[in-house]
């Protein structure tokens, strides 16, 4: 009923108007027009705005000067009402904004939206509640629910504060006062309860959302680097946060479900073999050097697999620590998953569209070039001049796009370049093979040196400390474009970290598959020394005898404690490795340069070797590759995690102080959030490369027989089948194992593939749609712009420009929400667009009033003399019955 | 003094965490900021909230003092007849857009409204060469030479062809490739409006985070 009323309304509303309509539009200038422009743009809720007629601005202004004096009082407010249903003359009146500011300048105004005025239904409401009718009921709701999106989405509009501050209060004292009015007898409490409940729980949004920012570590000093380097250092560190919270959550989950768990339930330590360090190693067990290596104690402790006991449960909490132990493997890697792909997938909801974006690389270097973080004048230099060299560059790109030197020369440098590149990294996988291997032949000898024990982590760091910078000098010979080449830098030190972890890991393997060959001779000894040591004769028949002491059992060497071990001690030399080339590289650099410069016999700041740039790439990539071994360790080595969180807490404080002590901003400053994504799926490459070795031990390698969670079965994931077994009742049992039939899981990978397919090709088909849609919008432009200049030639030169920009405006939403339907509440807005929403005949009829700065621009081909005749011949005229009305000026 | 004892009111507050992208935290930070701007006599909540305070104070703020656009921010934002002050609340409403929860809509409003140098409501030539002044910097060496700029700008426009209003510049043009204006000038109008300047920033990846201001 009321929507109705409110169309009759508004058409009276539009019949009246039209007549005055353009005179207003000449009159009113600027202004009027201008101010429509801001409220082309919808907030990004989507959430339309509430009954906001656009086009009020374009009354006379001296008509809403009157009427503002029209007060607040309720006995008018009802005339007014009254006034409203008679005639529906004084409707546009009534709109007219209470208050009007005066003072503001016009300027200003131009770009203010026109104020909110009370919706003139309102007024009968005023008179009182008792006799509010449904249909007037409804009208209310619809406009208290109005005020409530208002109130929304205020902060969405580009309005001074004070006028969003005065349509705050007036449109919170609006809902205060009707919302009362709403419902009757029970159901108005129930209603008044239902807005305090939301009230309170609004508030407690923001309350919470404000403690969430303050627990975010290191605000500040992240702020600090972004103001001195840019936003592209600063994304490294961001990252680097994000990691860290990662790690907690895991750290969380491994230690509050196993090792806790296990410290406080389990059997103690030298209570049984597994859990006692062997007799032989005892007297060097605490010795420092030993500890280091993560042997003795620590080998011998809850920070490693071999610690954990195959009893089924533990405690009198009855606790299956097996069970927790498996579930929390899968569940590192199922979280760790799920974090990096909702990451990436909200980084892209960004930028939607790679592909047009090509189209505009000029403009992007233009309008979104400056950083704004920048407070550095320094770093304000760099970008200055990074600017104009990207500028530069791209101009020069364009002018000499066809022009090819030597071509022979430059594709035979770069096969040389990877030819050099592949040797390199052939070499240092080998090298790596080699030395685990000598490091399997070490660990056989007794005395072996400092460096013999640690040959393999050493070799790594120094690989991945100077084949970057050995890569980078083969680039040089390539003559790439900086953007290009530094990919390429990316992607090979990519792919000489992954070389490396994974010769590591096939040598790992080797010799897991050594180890476990020897199992079964062990366990026969084992075996053979039990039951000589109870069946020994010379020992009193009558005393029962003590049982062997567990440092005493002869034990297998435990494969999984020994990967474990081998990742605890890369990630603690990588750390180590890293500090100190921050430590040398940078810091003791940037302390010669900078005091031996006034001693020195050319300047060392500005020459030679100045100061240290802050490596991003090298960082991230360190970053995400320690993050593997984390993940690939943590199976292993569950004390990992934990020792990763201290490492990135300590590396956070550690970098952030020698960036800021001893880095200079970048020449190149490389935008942070197009590479942002990058990481992100380098890091998901590395997450599934890190699964795979691990899924295939757990899956295809049997546990040692004498130590961890799952010693004595066939493979680790029989836990599952056990506890299924054992504790779940027996149909559930037949279930899992129906689920895990073949004939049932076969049919469900299908299934995601055909969805895969079928979600593809629906995107492949809106893309078309879109780039069917920009191509109509030029076409339309063009035909209206040929048409607009022709009647621009023959009228006179009195419009202001702006008029076309809000108009266009329109336009473009229009074209870009044409497929939404416009909720009804907008309907009541006196608009062009909630007219006839979807179509744009209509609104581009309305831009039809020439404007003069149009008058120069026509699509090519057309030929200014022959604009006279084309108004008449137009189909625009035709097709569009409005712009047939219009009389041409 | 100087914020400590002085706190805004909860209302107010509410008030401008409803209208602001901005926390409880970062409103409390900014009226430290702009108290510390104030001499130390006007320092108390009500006059802190009336008086304004001049450009050059506001641009003495590290956070603004590098940027190229300092004095275009500030006029945009201020609300006062000759728009050389700023009060509180404009102050507000620069770092509520310049937040990191803003949405691109609103960011790529007032950019636009920032690059207007003329104040006209759309990009035009003049607006794009002053554009690129500012972003190559004062010093000389990185100056971009005219025919170097105007080659740039025809990119963003020169279909607009010889009939424009600006036709002093087709005539240097060897190359008739069209650069930013042609990329982002929808209609071919010889400027970019609102409507076209909102459509390419939607497309740029990195607008978002780089239009930030962190106190």
């Amino acid at each position: 009923m009321s929507h109705q009323l409110k169309g009759r309304g508004e058409e009276g509303d539009r019949s009246g108007r039209r007549p005055t309509r353009k005179q207003a539009a000449r009159a009113e200038g600027a202004a009027g027009r201008r101010g429509a422009q801001p409220g082309q743009k919808e907030p990004a809720g989507g959430s339309p705005r509430p009954g906001s007629p656009r086009r009020k601005q374009a009354e006379p202004r001296r008509h809403l000067e009157e009427l503002g004096e029209q007060g607040r009082s309720s006995a008018e407010r009802t005339f007014e009402g009254r006034r409203k249903r008679d005639g529906r003359a004084s409707l546009k009146k009534q709109r007219a904004p209470p208050k009007k500011e005066k003072e503001v300048s016009r300027k200003e105004e131009m770009w203010k939206r026109p104020k909110k005025h009370r919706p003139p239904s309102l007024a009968s409401s005023a008179s009182g509640a008792e006799t509010l009718s449904e249909e007037e009921r409804a009208r209310i709701l619809e406009q208290v629910e109005d005020k409530k999106k208002l109130i929304a989405t205020m902060r969405n509009k580009p309005w001074p504060m004070a006028k969003k501050l005065r349509e705050l209060r007036e449109a919170q004292e609006f809902v205060e006062k009707y919302e009362g009015v709403l419902g009757k007898g029970k159901g108005k409490r129930l209603y008044a309860y239902r807005m305090l409940v939301a009230k309170k729980w609004v508030k407690f949004k923001r309350d919470f959302d404000n403690f969430k920012t303050q627990c975010i570590p290191w605000e500040m000093k992240i702020k600090d680097i972004e103001s001195h380097f840019g936003s592209s250092v600063a994304s490294y560190f961001i990252f680097l946060r994000w990691m860290y919270g990662v790690n907690l959550v895991l750290f969380g989950l491994i230690f509050g479900l196993v090792i806790i768990p296990e410290v406080l339930m389990g059997v103690p330590y030298g209570s049984i073999p597994r859990k006692t360090v062997p007799r032989a190693e005892e007297e060097k067990a605490m010795d420092f050097s030993v500890l280091w290596d993560f042997e003795g104690y620590i080998k011998y402790s809850a920070l490693f697999y071999g610690f954990y006991n195959n009893q089924r449960t533990i405690g009198w909490l009855r606790y299956r620590l097996p069970m927790a132990y498996f579930m929390v493997g899968v569940s590192v890697f199922g979280y760790s998953l799920m974090i990096v792909i909702r990451s990436m997938a909200s980084n892209t909801q960004g930028s939607a569209s790679d592909g047009e974006s090509a189209n505009f690389t000029f403009s992007f270097k233009m309008f979104t070039s400056w950083d704004y973080l920048i407070g550095n004048s320094e770093t304000a230099d760099n970008k200055y001049a990074s600017i104009t060299t990207s500028f530069k560059e791209s101009i020069v790109d364009e002018q000499e796009s066809n022009k090819e030197e030597n071509i022979h020369l430059t594709r035979f440098l770069r096969v040389l370049a990877n030819f050099l590149i592949i040797c390199c990294l052939c070499g240092s996988g080998y090298l790596i093979y080699f030395v685990v291997k000598r490091s399997q032949e070490f660990s056989k000898m007794q005395n072996v040196s400092w460096y013999e024990r640690n040959e393999v982590e050493i070799v790594m760091s120094l690989l991945g400390m100077f084949c970057p910078p050995l890569f980078e000098t083969i680039a040089a010979l390539e003559n790439y474009h900086p953007r290009i080449g530094l990919k390429w830098q990316l992607g090979r030190i990519f792919a000489l970290f992954l070389g490396n972890l994974y010769t590591f890991l096939l040598a790992l393997m080797d010799d897991v598959h050594l180890k476990l060959s020897n199992e079964e001779t062990i366990k026969n000894i084992t075996h053979w020394t039990l039951f000589n040591y109870y069946n020994s004769s010379g020992w009193n028949e009558s005393v029962p005898r003590p049982p062997l002491h567990p440092a005493d059992v002869p034990r297998g060497s435990c494969w999984e404690t020994a990967v474990g071990i081998e990742f605890m001690r890369l990630t603690v030399s990588d750390m180590l490795v890293t500090y100190i080339t921050i430590l040398l590289g940078d810091f003791l650099r940037a302390c010669f340069v900078r005091f031996m410069n006034y001693c020195w016999c050319w300047d060392l700041e500005a020459g030679f070797p100045s100061y240290a740039e802050f490596d991003i790439s090298g960082n991230v990539l360190g970053l995400i590759f320690n993050q593997g071994m984390i993940w690939m360790g943590s199976f292993y080595a569950p004390g990992l995690v934990g020792i990763n969180v201290l490492r990135l807490l300590t590396s956070m404080y550690f970098q952030c102080w020698a960036v800021m002590s001893s880095n200079v901003p970048h020449e190149r400053v490389f935008k942070a959030s197009r590479s942002n994504n990058f990481y992100m799926g380098l890091l998901l490459l590395v997450l599934f490369l890190s699964l795979l070795p691990v899924a295939y031990t757990i899956m295809s390698l049997p546990p040692s027989f004498d130590c961890g969670p799952f010693s004595g079965k066939n493979r680790m994931y029989d836990v599952i089948q056990e506890t299924i077994e054992n504790d779940f009742p027996t149909f559930l049992g037949k279930i899992f194992a129906f689920l895990a039939n073949p004939g049932l899981i076969i049919p469900a990978i299908l299934l995601m593939f055909l969805a895969i397919y079928y979600l593809n090709s629906v995107s492949k088909s809106l893309s078309r749609a879109n780039a069917q849609l920009r191509k109509k919008i030029q076409a339309l432009r063009e035909v209206e712009k040929s048409h607009k200049s022709v009647k621009g030639r023959s009228t006179a030169q009195s419009e202001d420009t702006a008029k076309d920009a809000s108009q266009n405006a329109t336009q473009l939403q229009l074209i870009e929400e044409g497929t939404t339907p416009h909720p009804a509440s907008q309907n009541q807005t006196p608009d062009k667009k909630a007219q006839d929403p979807g179509t744009s005949t209509s609104a581009s009829g309305t831009t039809l009033p020439a404007s003069r700065h149009i008058s120069g621009a026509r699509p090519p081909g057309v030929r200014p003399d022959s604009g006279p005749a084309r108004p008449q011949t137009h189909p625009w005229r035709s097709a569009s019955g409005k712009s047939a009305q219009r009389p041409p000026q | 003094m100087g914020g400590s004892g002085s706190r805004l009111s909860k209302e107010l507050l509410a008030e401008y965490q409803d209208l602001t992208f901005l926390t409880k935290q970062e409103i409390l930070l900014a009226h430290k900021r702009f108290c510390e701007l104030l001499p130390p006599e006007h320092r108390s909540v009500e006059e802190s909230l009336q008086i304004r305070v001049s450009l050059e104070q506001i641009l003495s703020l590290p956070e603004l003092k590098a940027n190229p656009f300092k004095e275009r921010i500030c006029r945009v934002f201020s609300t006062s007849p000759a728009r050389d002050s700023l009060s509180f609340e404009d102050f507000l409403d620069l770092l509520s857009v310049f937040s990191d929860t803003a949405t691109p809509d609103i960011k790529s409003h007032y950019a636009f409204r920032i690059f207007d140098f003329d104040d006209d409501g759309t990009l035009n030539r003049e607006d794009l060469s002053h554009l690129v002044n500012c972003l190559t910097g004062q010093g000389e060496d990185t100056r971009l030479s005219a025919s170097e700029m105007k080659q740039l700008i025809d990119n963003v426009s020169s279909r607009a062809g010889p009939g424009s209003q600006r036709e002093g510049l087709g005539l240097g043009l060897k190359l008739s490739l069209p650069q930013i204006l042609e990329e982002s000038d929808i209609d071919r109008d010889g400027t970019i409006n609102l409507s076209e300047f909102q459509h390419v920033i939607s497309r740029s990846p990195d607008f978002a985070s780089s239009f930030k201001i962190v106190l």
